[in-house]
């Protein structure tokens, strides 16, 4: 076991600092922002954090156990491939539920009998 | 723990903590299920930060597991939930 010292202590720091105000910054993004796709933007932020934590995690495990342990990549590439998936699937749900209201005020039909699942058959006209 | 670490580290979990805080207050505000969706996976990710962080702070490697877990368990979540709003069922 190593003592964290010097440059890497800062750098350390600095990225956990960097990650905490990333997210404080996608959060307020998340609350202020007015509309839903404009709220989709920033809980990438997060993800910029979560990368930042990672690195720090890296940098801070390798210099203790005095070899390399590069275990955070694995928090990294999870990030990267699950947030854009979600992100899109989000997407197009709002994009869906959006297109099959209006299409209901379009109609005049009660919107009660006509849930949001039950419209595939119309989805093909309106696009 | 050294000093710089020692003042970092409680700065930054208060940052994640006020952003759970912001984000819980859009779950709650929310005016559609697409955003409290959004907050929810916001939330989870801050989440598995705060872990990441702990196992920092500890300097122990056992919290790489819990935040893997927590990850992977809230991308399924989330898009559980996501194709919920699609379909009205999430497996068909």
């Amino acid at each position: 076991m190593m003592e964290l010292t010097g440059i890497f202590e800062f750098l350390v720091a600095a990225l956990l600092l960097a990650s905490g105000a990333l997210s404080l910054i996608a959060a307020l993004g998340l609350l202020r922002l007015p509309d839903f796709f404009q709220r989709m933007h920033a809980p990438a932020l997060a993800t910029l954090g979560t990368w930042c934590v990672a690195i720090a995690s890296i940098v801070n495990f390798s210099v203790i156990g005095a070899n390399i342990d590069l275990r955070g990549t694995v928090v990294i590439i999870l990030l990267a491939v699950t947030a854009p998936i979600t992100t899109t699937l989000l997407a197009r749900a709002t994009v869906f539920r959006q297109r099959s209201t209006a299409f209901l005020d379009q109609e005049q039909r009660p919107s009660d009998e006509h849930d949001a699942g039950l419209h595939n058959s119309h989805k093909g006209e309106e696009v | 723990m050294t000093s710089v670490l020692a003042l970092a580290i409680p700065a930054t979990l208060v940052c994640f903590a006020l952003a759970i805080a912001l984000a819980t207050l859009r779950l709650m505000r929310g005016p559609s299920a697409q955003d409290r969706i959004q907050a929810l996976d916001f939330i989870y990710v801050n989440g598995m930060l705060v872990v990441l962080v702990l196992g920092i702070r500890y300097a122990s490697s056992m919290y790489f597991e819990a935040a893997l877990l927590m990850g992977v368990f809230g991308f399924v979540s989330s898009t559980a939930l996501a194709k919920f709003l699609f379909r009205g069922e999430v497996i068909e």
